[in-house]
């Protein structure tokens, strides 16, 4: 049995898991349209490299990677693009962005699929470039592209943790995942630990998921041959509690360590997938099919909850359509209750994150009670996982002091909401802690625009600085030549200057009389 | 008596010494304050102070030659980082001067006649084209001053707003309802 550590706080609310886990993972249809988002992970938009009317096979490249943090996106069916334009899109903001229409023929024809056949003869270069044109890219939800996470530079990687911990009431994608394709998750597992090269590889799953860790342990059993012996695979059943499943929380689980604060996991040896990213890159590398599908979880007020496997780009509407959704639905939300946040509108389309869609009900989700003034009972600071001092940061982000906020931590935070969970005065406090947090990112962001500037604008005073010497060394040297050349004129001449000039004067002459004489000849 | 001099003169000796030392080896070129200002200011170097860019303004600043509302640009906000950094009181802006939101010059590039001119206006260098060949704006780098519009033969260029994308986007300061004690009392929002 192994050693497992504990994490500062955590909260236990309803789990709200059993009624998606009654059946098993269900196909959707064919929608009767794809809305693929352009900007579906962390980083920079992906570049449209089809064009309306263009027809495209399943899995074709519609999105071409742009810059170094992006990821590649595909058409999931086959069909025909009808537009690429800006279109409501899930996200918090509720505004608009880049995303390609395709309606499809219903054929479903793949692209020609390049399927690789021993991932070990292959350089971690080469695979990490396939899995960025695959656009793997974090399940879990921050969908963060997972050839970045690869990159591990000369970091010796011990640790490589599988997060199945699955932590957030009602979402069981990965659970069900876990429970039906195990045996794709060890294998996808096993090229991660191939490409980071790390010594071992650790399931964190939860322990309110025995069928998950079961499925888990008799994969790893079944899949013996083709793991790399003296590389162990083991699966940790973890407390629930949560947030145990933030990469962060987790790894101090697992292994003890804690991740300095700013730092990034690889710096102490550890690298955190989500179990979902193990099977994509397993699809991805041994199959040659990039990531067009995801398992999502619908659930919350809707007649039979469950999980299904959604293309990307299928509008929410047509998916909570699946699991029926009672009449006194008020809302959607993308995520799980702690996390999540309201869909702007339900014709939105699922994106690679979208691992739980809750319809939303008053009876479910009472509207919060009225938020009262904060009496530093600090029951946030012992619930809070990073450690951190709630009720200070939040007492600085209400009242705009994003220095402080920063001085404690703030970036550290890593937005549970387990002190909003508990706050006797019900205050939205991470609502503060994001809005603090995109504040001083803007202004992160203006100072370097603004710096940018100043040696632009010193520049230009520079330049013009240069091009007027410049002038005024060319007037200069002008000057000096018309006063040389005068100089010259008023000196008496040598014998050999006289006497060129006096050829000069009589070939002139001798023009002049040539001339004269052809104008007569002429007049006669 | 001797002894005591000569120690008083020891003493004089080593400390002119050391301040000599401190004087050549800390020494500071230019007014550091002039950079702690110029650092506050937004570097739109768009001239609305009066100045011909905001290290002018920085400079007169730091002399106390003029106050420090004189930058539309930098918000309230900058004028209050002002008035921290040089412990004073933070002055509102007089009654003519008006804060825009940040945009960026845009040529109308079917009107545009190549005379160079904004070129020569930008204070950034970030309008590109030569000698009747279409100019166009780097809006990357265009800092919104305006100095482009006015010299500018045929009028076509205009300010843009910059709007509100998913890149820029930014969560809002929360706003909730406040307790009301009673039903029937008023209950305001929050901020």
């Amino acid at each position: 049995m192994k050693k497992l550590y504990h994490f500062h706080g955590g909260i236990h609310p309803p789990s709200n898991k059993a009624q998606s886990t009654q059946l098993d993972i269900a196909r959707t249809p064919l929608p009767s349209k794809l809305i693929v988002p352009l900007h579906q992970h962390a980083g920079e938009t992906a570049k449209p490299v089809v064009h309306a009317g263009e027809h495209v096979l399943k899995g074709q490249l519609i999105g071409m990677p742009d810059g170094f943090v992006s990821s590649a996106v595909h058409a999931p069916t086959s069909g025909s693009i009808s537009a690429i334009d800006m279109q409501l899109i899930a996200h918090p903001s509720g505004l608009p962005n880049l995303c390609a229409t395709l309606i499809p023929d219903g054929k479903d024809e793949w692209v020609e699929r390049k399927p690789i056949a021993n991932y070990r003869s292959h350089s971690t270069a080469e695979l990490q470039q396939l899995l960025r044109m695959a656009g793997v890219v974090g399940l879990g939800g921050a969908a963060f592209p997972s050839d970045i996470k690869l990159r591990t530079g000369k970091q010796k990687i011990t640790t490589l943790i599988l997060n199945g911990a699955e932590c957030e009431p009602y979402i069981t994608c990965d659970d069900m995942l876990m429970r039906e394709r195990a045996a794709e998750v060890v294998q996808g597992a096993e090229m991660l630990r191939f490409m980071l090269d790390a010594d071992h590889v650790l399931y964190g799953v939860e322990d309110n998921k025995p069928e998950a860790i079961s499925a888990l342990q008799q994969a790893i059993t079944a899949s013996v041959p083709i793991l790399q012996q003296n590389k162990r695979h083991e699966v940790v059943a973890i407390p629930t509690i949560y947030p145990g499943g933030s990469a962060k929380q987790l790894i101090r689980v697992l292994t003890g360590l804690e991740v300095p604060s700013g730092k990034l996991p690889t710096e102490i040896g550890v690298q955190c997938f989500n179990v979902a990213t193990a099977c994509s890159v397993y699809r991805a590398l041994a199959h040659g099919e990039p990531l067009l599908s995801r398992i999502v979880t619908i659930t919350g007020n809707v007649r039979q909850a469950r999980n299904y496997e959604a293309l990307i780009g299928t509008p929410i509407g047509e998916l909570v359509e699946l699991s029926c959704t009672l009449p006194d639905t008020n809302g959607y939300i993308m995520g799980g209750p702690m996390m999540g946040f309201s869909l702007p509108a339900v014709h939105v389309p699922m994106v690679k994150a979208t691992n739980c869609i809750i319809a939303a009900s008053e009876h479910l989700f009472p509207p919060p009670p009225p938020v009262m003034p904060c009496i530093r009972c600090t029951r946030c600071v012992e619930v809070c996982p990073a450690d951190l001092q709630p009720q200070d940061l939040y007492w600085f982000a209400q009242s705009r002091e994003f220095g402080r906020a920063q001085a404690f931590s703030l970036f550290d935070c890593i937005e549970c909401g387990a002190c909003s969970y508990v706050c006797p005065s019900h205050i939205p406090l991470v609502q503060f802690y994001r809005f603090a947090k995109s504040e001083i990112r803007a202004r992160e962001h203006d100072k370097q625009l603004a710096d940018q500037a100043r040696e632009r604008h010193e520049y230009h005073e520079q330049r013009i600085e240069r091009e007027k010497q410049e002038k005024s060394e060319k007037l200069k040297a002008k000057e000096k030549a018309a006063q040389t050349a005068k100089l010259a004129c008023s000196q008496p001449l040598t014998s050999q200057q006289q006497a060129e000039q006096a050829g000069l004067e009589a070939s002139r002459a001798h023009i002049r009389e040539l001339a004269q004489s052809s104008v007569e000849h002429a007049k006669d | 008596m001797l002894s005591a001099l000569l120690v008083m003169a020891a003493i004089a000796g080593v400390l002119g010494a050391v301040l000599g030392f401190a004087a050549i080896k800390f020494h500071t070129e230019g007014n550091p304050l002039v950079d702690k200002i110029d650092a506050i200011l937004p570097q739109t170097q768009c001239g609305q102070c009066g100045f011909p860019g905001c290290k002018p303004y920085a400079t007169a600043i730091a002399s106390g030659e003029v106050t420090i509302n004189k930058c539309p640009p930098g918000g309230e906000e900058g004028i209050q980082k002002l008035a921290d950094l040089l412990g004073v009181d933070p002055i509102p802006f007089g009654s003519d001067t008006q804060t825009k939101p940040k945009s960026v010059a845009i040529i109308d590039e079917n009107t545009c006649i190549g005379c160079t001119l904004c070129i020569q206006a930008c204070p950034v260098d970030a309008i590109v084209g030569a000698a009747k060949q279409m100019h166009t704006v780097i809006a990357a780098e265009c800092t919104g001053c305006e100095l482009c519009i006015a010299p500018c033969p045929v009028d076509c260029i205009s300010m843009e707003v910059i709007e509100e994308k998913i890149t820029n986007w930014k969560w809002k300061y929360p706003v909730y309802a406040l307790t009301s004690i009673e039903p029937a009392s008023t209950a305001g929002a929050a901020q």
